[in-house]
């Protein structure tokens, strides 16, 4: 069973979000690393670029496959997780713990699209 | 509509370890048990184990069946000791790969055919096509045989010590016929991992007494995920990857399987033709500068114009690299030539190489 946690907001595409202010701190749900396996490398963005609601931004890869990250909100990114280049295996560990892009939102609008952490674990259950 | 997947003989064994399972090539197989990185590292540094029963056979035998097999078979079975085996392949006409084989020596009137699962029906059905005229029996013996793997650097010591199946006399790519359990079984010294392995193959039951004694005798159970990055990292082809109806063996960089001077076989016109005129593209290495990892049909590119695509890439387990398999356009396919290679919005610099990214440890 994979972990999920109160307070944070879920895209079906299995990414979390955390809200504080303008900010929204995204990573992969715990369902999503345990799905993938080993993560080998982490395809970020770079600081400036700008993330669309619903499309990727970068790619999270195991040893088989690469699976493309969607970004649940629009916006610039404002930092990278540049632990994750040395490290991408720390998503394994602690999915939660290791976000991979800090966003300035757009459109906190966007926001109402995505589910709690109720509706998520229904949908991981599901899956 | 899905189609049903079959199962192996060994299907129950995989769900009762909690083998994250698949459908390929139309059976329903373990990827991975413990992971794919640690089975990997078992099979280098120790001894793995894998369910290869969906892989197909046919038996070839009759007055004609070495005159049948050179036909159909690109390599030169010719004078071989029984006993012996080749890699090889079948090709159409046009030079274009019906499957890449094992052909092993019964004897001079019987041949035992080791093909792809993917391709068993388009195999068998091309082999009966093409018997015609010979004074042959074909059997497909697929749904009998089971067939398990034993690979890595204490693979002999697992056959002998954990399974009691004498195998020190068989000598790399021959095989032994064997009385064990009162039934024949194949014990060849083969595998696709490019360390020391054997391949048994013999009855369901035979074949689950077999998996049952290795996992109890503490072998590593092996998935296909690491089956394909043992084979990758030593440059052998997958069909359907590096082989196909539409690349020859000579654009696959495997010439050396493809003998010319053979009277006859299907295809040696065009192959012939294409070995004196020079191939158009072939298969290479490439290695990444950077930690991206570049995937199969990702687009290889000089100056932003596409020359090529990735057929088989990983970050190489046993080396850490980003490296890649590729078919390449002349005269981009040059050692030392820099290309880059197209992954989602970036590219990133690769330089072509050796397709052997980790060296074989063969026991020969």
């Amino acid at each position: 069973m994979s972990k999920v946690i109160e307070g944070l907001l879920y895209a079906e595409s299995h990414e979390w979000v955390k809200i504080e202010g303008d900010i929204a701190t995204i990573g992969i749900s715990d369902y999503a690393q345990h799905a993938l396996g080993n993560i080998v490398y982490v395809d970020m963005p770079e600081v400036g670029d700008e993330v669309t609601a619903g499309e990727d931004f970068g790619a999270v890869e195991s040893v088989k496959a690469a699976s493309d990250l969607i970004s649940p909100v629009s916006g610039e990114v404002v930092e990278i997780n540049e632990e994750l280049e040395d490290a991408p295996e720390a998503i394994n560990a602690d999915a939660f713990a290791n976000w991979i892009i800090k966003v300035k939102i757009s459109d906190p609008s966007e926001a109402e699209n995505l589910l709690d952490a109720a509706a998520y674990a229904k949908l991981c259950e599901n899956e | 509509m899905e189609q049903e997947c079959q199962k192996t003989c060994l299907h129950d064994r995989h769900v009762a370890l909690g083998a994250l399972m698949s459908p390929f090539a139309g059976f329903d197989m373990p990827i991975q048990y413990a992971g794919i990185t640690e089975e990997h590292n078992a099979v280098r540094r120790h001894v793995g184990v894998f369910d290869v029963s969906h892989m197909g056979e046919v038996r070839v035998s009759g007055p004609d069946a070495y005159g049948f097999v050179s036909h159909i078979f690109v390599n030169d079975v010719t004078g071989a000791p029984d006993g012996q085996i080749f890699y090889g392949m079948m090709c159409y006409e046009n030079g274009g790969t019906v499957d890449d084989l094992l052909v092993y020596k019964v004897n001079d009137e019987e041949y035992f055919l080791v093909i792809n699962a993917s391709n068993i029906d388009k195999d068998v059905a091309w082999i009966l096509q093409n018997a015609e005229g010979f004074d042959v029996r074909i059997e497909d013996q697929s749904p009998y045989y089971g067939e398990v793997a034993v690979q890595g650097p204490e693979a002999e010591a697992a056959m002998e010590e954990i399974l009691g199946i004498p195998v020190k006399d068989i000598a790399f790519y021959n095989f032994k016929t064997m009385n064990v359990d009162g039934e024949e079984i194949i014990v060849s010294r083969t595998g696709y991992t490019g360390e020391d392995g054997f391949e048994v193959y013999g009855s369901h039951d035979f074949t689950r007494k077999v998996w049952d004694k290795l996992m109890k005798g503490g072998v590593q159970p092996c998935g296909l995920g690491c089956r394909d990055t043992l084979r990758f990292e030593v440059g052998l082809p997958l069909y359907g990857d590096e082989l196909s109806a539409d690349i020859t063996p000579i654009e696959a960089s495997l010439s050396m399987f493809v003998k010319l001077d053979k009277p006859e076989f299907i295809g040696k016109e065009a192959l012939a033709a294409q070995k004196a005129e020079g191939v158009k593209r072939r298969i290479v290495g490439l290695e990444l500068e950077g930690n991206a990892i570049p995937r199969h049909g990702y687009p290889v590119e000089v100056n932003g114009e596409q020359v090529g695509e990735i057929t088989t890439g990983y970050r190489s387990i046993s080396t850490g690299k980003s490296v890649a398999m590729a078919m390449i356009n002349k005269p981009y396919d040059k050692l030392g030539t820099e290309v880059e290679v197209r992954i989602r919005k970036k590219t990133f610099p690769a330089k072509v190489v050796k397709k052997r990214f980790y060296d074989k440890n063969y026991k020969k």
